[in-house]
């Protein structure tokens, strides 16, 4: 046979970093005024803050910092926090898994539309979502009022924080996974399925291996924007401290109170939620190039 | 007993791809179905599969009706034009898939996929991803994934398509060599005639949803039941208003009773191979000649000759 294997992982590198400088790069001063106004926008804009934050978060030391974190109310909210998050990113992995391999292998009428309104939270403020669910699920609501009648109660309770957090992360994983699906197409599908594999072996098999990184991806995305979520969980939870307060609400409400106590609180808090942060942006760095290979 | 196809007819919204198509592949053969692109030739291929279904008609697989089986009951094995591979399995588990679904036990499966890597040339890339394989190489080790399940018919979709022309003569004798070692019953499609020609044992020609003419390479080649088949066929050149195949056009130096009186117009020398375009009344026939024979009746441009059909190899 005159097919020979191609080499393993070889990536064009040649130019990249050869220090090639072409007349677009302009004079010196040209250079290095632009550098100076990209480190600048940078500087006031991401590193200002977060250095402000961390030093007002220890510029009195360890102590009050600690006594923060041994608050009941902000354990209580880290804890509403990752229970609202686990199970928002929960259902949206599935979901948002299930409405994509409906978009990219099925032809329905309304697809085009389902596709729209997916991308609607991203364009929508969150503000506006927080009222929407209100408007259905209060008291005062379309099916508010039958809900509560049956015990169920939805609006300044945890379902409610649940579903406004779903909506708002809505989109991200679906908009990961649809173009990998598409990119795929149905060869291996169709492969697998004449190989004797019924629907469920070709999609733990097949499709959840091809997917694997964006789906990854989608999910760190999500649980940053759901942990992250202010808007629309500050108007459907009332916000009672210890009990309907998540993570970013405790910021907000520490902070506007008065007296360096509640000021503490509030920089403890950010600073942790920052730091979460952080640790999701590492994740996603190191997914990325993963997704593409 | 083979594959048995009657009466399919299949439609795509307006289009029609198949028109009440029947045929019968005899087991242990190897047919292809030959065609212009949008002839219909890959959606029978797809319904023999079970990856469609027909509006209308039957499929039997070895006397078993199969129409609306689902493709994982039928012991089929399918190859695709672009490899379809499992592109996050290294070529051992591409190859065991089939057998890992239906559970085999680990030896037999390890003792099966050796053997069938061995019988495809690539034993010692057993561990390596697709992307890290030549294209005929991803080729080889699709067909042994569909052999691994051992399938009681092969079907292969432009098996050799996406390939450069080297490759695919290659790959054009190892398959069938492979097939008159295994018998195991196979149908390919194609658009290339001269693969079609080469390979198989029997070539069904498709156009337009219909099936022009089934026979095997000599007789559609020698006596081809229109002019489609003819032309899609083999060289055609045009002689008094008839299709011929242009060695079959004899070149006389002396007039001649039933010669058509024409004039050399421009003698091309490919290799052994001479190619003389000439001028006959209305029709601008092209003949084909050996060397010897071009040099016996001394032809060059502006020579006067007399042509005439030789041979059995005009259409009936």
């Amino acid at each position: 046979m005159a097919d020979v294997a191609a080499p393993v992982a070889r990536t064009p590198r040649s130019g990249a970093r050869g220090g090639r400088r072409g007349a677009l790069d302009g004079s010196p001063a040209v250079r290095w005024a632009l550098r100076i106004i990209a480190v600048g926008y940078v500087v006031g804009l991401v590193a200002l803050p977060v250095v402000t934050v961390t030093r007002s978060t220890f510029g009195d030391g360890l102590q009050p910092v600690l006594d923060t974190l041994a608050d009941p109310d902000f354990l209580s909210a880290v804890r509403l926090g990752l229970l609202v998050t686990g199970l928002s990113v929960l259902a949206n992995t599935v979901f948002g898994v299930g409405i994509s391999v409906l978009i990219v292998r099925y032809r329905f009428p309304g697809r085009r539309l389902l596709s729209a309104v997916i991308d609607l939270p991203v364009s929508v403020s969150p503000v506006v979502i927080g009222i929407a669910l209100v408007l259905v699920y209060g008291r005062t609501g379309w099916f508010g009022g039958w809900l509560e009648a049956h015990g169920v109660q939805i609006i300044f309770a945890t379902p409610a924080l649940v579903l406004a957090t779903v909506i708002v992360a809505l989109p991200l994983v679906v908009r990961e996974v649809v173009p990998v699906l598409e990119e795929a197409g149905t060869d291996q599908d169709q492969a697998a399925l004449s190989l004797g594999a019924n629907a469920w072996q070709r999609f733990v098999r097949i499709t959840l291996p091809t997917i694997r990184w964006a789906l990854a991806y989608g999910v760190v995305l999500s649980l940053a924007r759901s942990l992250g979520e202010f808007g629309a969980v500050r108007v459907v939870s009332g916000s009672v401290a210890g009990q309907s307060q998540t993570p970013t609400l405790y910021v907000n409400d520490a902070y506007q109170e008065f007296g360096p106590i509640a000021e503490h609180a509030a920089f403890t808090a950010a600073f942790v939620l920052m730091l979460v942060s952080v640790l999701f942006i590492v994740l996603i760095a190191w997914l990325r190039p993963k997704e593409q290979s | 007993m083979g594959i048995a196809v009657s009466g399919i007819s299949k439609n795509f919204g307006d289009f029609v791809a198949l028109s009440d198509v029947s045929l019968d592949v005899p087991t242990g053969r190897l047919t292809a179905l030959l065609g212009p692109s949008g002839g219909g030739k890959s959606t029978l291929l797809r319904i023999i599969a079970g990856l469609e279904y027909p509006d209308s008609g039957t499929v039997l697989i070895e006397g078993c009706d199969a129409t609306w089986l689902r493709p994982q009951k039928r012991q089929v094995g399918f190859v695709f034009q672009h490899y379809a591979a499992f592109k996050h399995l290294s070529v051992y588990r591409n190859v065991a898939f089939g057998l890992e679904i239906r559970r085999r036990p680990k030896a037999e499966i390890r003792k099966r996929v050796h053997e069938l890597l061995e019988l495809v040339h690539l034993e010692q890339f057993a561990d390596r991803l697709p992307s890290q394989l030549s294209g005929g190489q991803r080729q080889r080790m699709a067909l042994a994934r569909a052999l691994a399940v051992q399938p009681e018919v092969l079907l292969l979709d432009e098996p050799f398509g996406a390939l450069d022309a080297q490759v695919r003569k290659e790959l054009r004798d190892w398959l069938r060599t492979l097939h008159d070692e295994m018998n195991v019953t196979t149908v390919f499609v194609t658009h290339d005639q001269e693969e079609a020609l080469e390979v198989s044992d029997e070539i069904v020609v498709i156009n337009h949803g219909r099936i022009e003419q089934v026979g095997t390479p000599t007789e559609l080649y020698d006596r081809p039941a229109n002019d489609f088949v003819m032309t899609f066929l083999g060289p055609v050149t045009n002689l008094d208003g008839r299709p011929v195949r242009p060695h079959d056009i004899e070149v006389l130096a002396d007039p001649h009773p039933e010669g058509v009186p024409a004039t050399v117009v421009r003698v091309q020398r490919v290799g052994f191979e001479v190619r003389a375009e000439l001028t006959a009344g209305e029709s601008r026939p092209w003949v084909q000649l050996t060397r010897a024979q071009a040099d016996d009746l001394d032809l060059q441009p502006e020579r006067q000759v007399w042509l005439r059909t030789s041979g059995a190899a005009t259409r009936g």
